[in-house]
């Protein structure tokens, strides 16, 4: 893990490549998390744009189909004045036999100065930042189950904005933790952001076994885990999950981990509610709460596009 | 160059005001640029006769020199908290050099409206302009060895100091 963790910072210790929360020092994750606070304030503008990418070629690099994630980056990337290109590399080189690093090496003839890539392998970023021009940045959009950095960076710009003061909280994140690159991101972010209390709460099938041994509590009743919790982050339940032998139905799941407005009141009374999206009304959520009053749902959208530029504007000023 | 060589940035300060005070319209908004800029509007606003709205700019998202010196670490947030839009507007900076930061915090500016006019007041030029870029009031011009940074800093009880140290790399 070392040399990956190296991988991320240059010789300065700033951020060259974003690939994993796992590993970064506090100190770039609140710089990122103070940068996008002053990028929330250009979104709000009438001109919405920056000039500081100016001349920048980004490229999208979608191993793995995500509309929203990729529309997100796209936005981010343009409000900063880069030139954005989207590749759907899931239609076309590589299905056509092309490995990852001939396409990487194509791109980066076409002068690209930064990668976003989302890759339904865990590790498929580090192999690109690995290999990439030392001038060329990479950024994790979503690798296998591994880590989404940003949005658990998004994530942590969101509960920091309602919450203020990490070091006070207890928070829950529900759902299918086992499968899930945005919970294992936030764990690390939480958790070097200094919250005192982090809880998982799911199905014991959908729980990482060694959680406990990792500082988190574990919980398989919702009911028992909700309780004095501030921030509560619901995870899609992915309807693959649901084929096999891990889960029984939705409906059942609903009924024993669905969030609704009675189980949501076992928490604090100010506590909020998080979901990276895309929600499924009834499955994991109730729509009560998702449109509730504690729903910071959307707000999550919104501050997403500042994180990212924030992530893309430090990247794109270290250099190697 | 140590601190008490540099003129007192107080009777800079006063000089500046002395001059703005007859010459800016009389509802001329001031824009500093962070961080000297900032508080050098925020004293002129309060000590200046009529009503000047203060805002605040950070040039860091309209520099041109990212390539080479990164983004900032602490880049604080810009806030206009007026219309810009036909208004009358004085940036308000410490120290005018090269003029680049300036012609940053123009395109700034310009990104929240289409103000009647802009123009700039420094407490200290020292020369050395990149930039077709000149102030109209003006504390006082001052020679400063290139290799040194010339900053305001303000102490506890809101006075203003000037001084010097070597660039920083980053």
């Amino acid at each position: 893990m070392l040399a990956r963790k190296n991988l991320q910072l240059n010789e300065h210790g700033d951020l060259h490549h974003l690939l994993a929360i796992e590993g970064l020092p506090r100190r770039i994750i609140e710089r990122i998390l103070d940068t996008a606070e002053s990028f929330v304030g250009i979104n709000e503008r009438e001109v919405k744009v920056v000039p500081l990418l100016r001349g920048k070629s980004i490229f999208n690099i979608f191993f793995e189909n995500s509309t929203r994630t990729r529309t997100t980056f796209e936005i981010a990337a343009k409000r900063l004045s880069a030139d954005v290109v989207n590749l759907d590399v899931a239609r076309s080189s590589t299905s056509k036999g092309e490995t990852i690093l001939d396409t990487i090496a194509n791109l980066t003839a076409m002068h690209a100065d930064m990668f976003v890539v989302r890759h339904s392998e865990s590790g498929a970023p580090y192999l690109i930042a690995q290999h990439a021009a030392p001038h060329v940045h990479v950024v994790n959009a979503g690798d296998g189950r591994h880590e989404h950095p940003t949005q658990g960076l998004l994530d942590m710009f969101t509960i920091r904005h309602y919450k203020k003061d990490f070091t006070r909280l207890t928070v829950a994140i529900v759902g299918d933790v086992l499968h899930s690159r945005v919970a294992r991101s936030q764990i690390h972010a939480l958790t070097t952001l200094g919250v005192p209390e982090l809880r998982v709460i799911g199905p014991r099938t959908l729980l990482p076994l060694d959680a406990e041994r990792l500082g988190v509590r574990v919980f398989d009743s919702l009911d028992e885990g909700l309780k004095g919790v501030d921030v509560v982050t619901m995870l899609r339940l992915q309807n693959e999950r649901m084929s096999g032998a891990l889960l029984p139905s939705a409906s059942e799941y609903f009924a024993r981990y669905g969030l609704t407005p009675q189980r949501l009141a076992l928490a604090k009374p100010d506590a909020i509610v998080l979901h990276p999206g895309p929600m499924n009304r009834g499955v994991e959520i109730d729509s009560a709460v998702a449109d509730g009053a504690q729903s910071v749902i959307l707000p999550q959208v919104t501050f997403g596009i500042a994180v990212r530029m924030a992530v893309m504007a430090i990247l794109a000023g270290a250099t190697r | 160059m140590s601190e008490h060589l540099l003129p007192d940035a107080e009777l800079l300060f006063a000089t500046l005001k002395e001059r703005m005070a007859p010459a800016i319209a009389y509802d001329a908004r001031l824009v500093g640029v962070y961080s000297g800029g900032a508080w050098l509007a925020d004293r002129l606003a309060a000590e200046l006769d009529g009503e000047h709205p203060v805002g605040y700019i950070d040039v860091s998202f309209y520099r041109d020199d990212l390539a080479t010196s990164g983004l900032k670490a602490t880049v604080r947030s810009t806030q206009i908290p007026f219309s810009v839009q036909d208004a009358h507007i004085v940036l308000v900076d410490d120290v005018l050099f090269t003029g680049r930061s300036i012609r940053a915090a123009v395109n700034t500016l310009f990104d929240y409206g289409r103000p009647a006019s802009v123009q700039l007041a420094v407490l200290v030029d020292r020369g050395g302009r990149e930039l077709p870029i000149a102030a109209d009031y003006v504390g006082a011009p001052l020679i400063v060895a290139r290799e040194l940074m010339l900053a305001l800093d303000r102490h506890d009880d809101g006075t203003f100091v000037l001084t010097t140290e070597p660039w920083k790399a980053r």
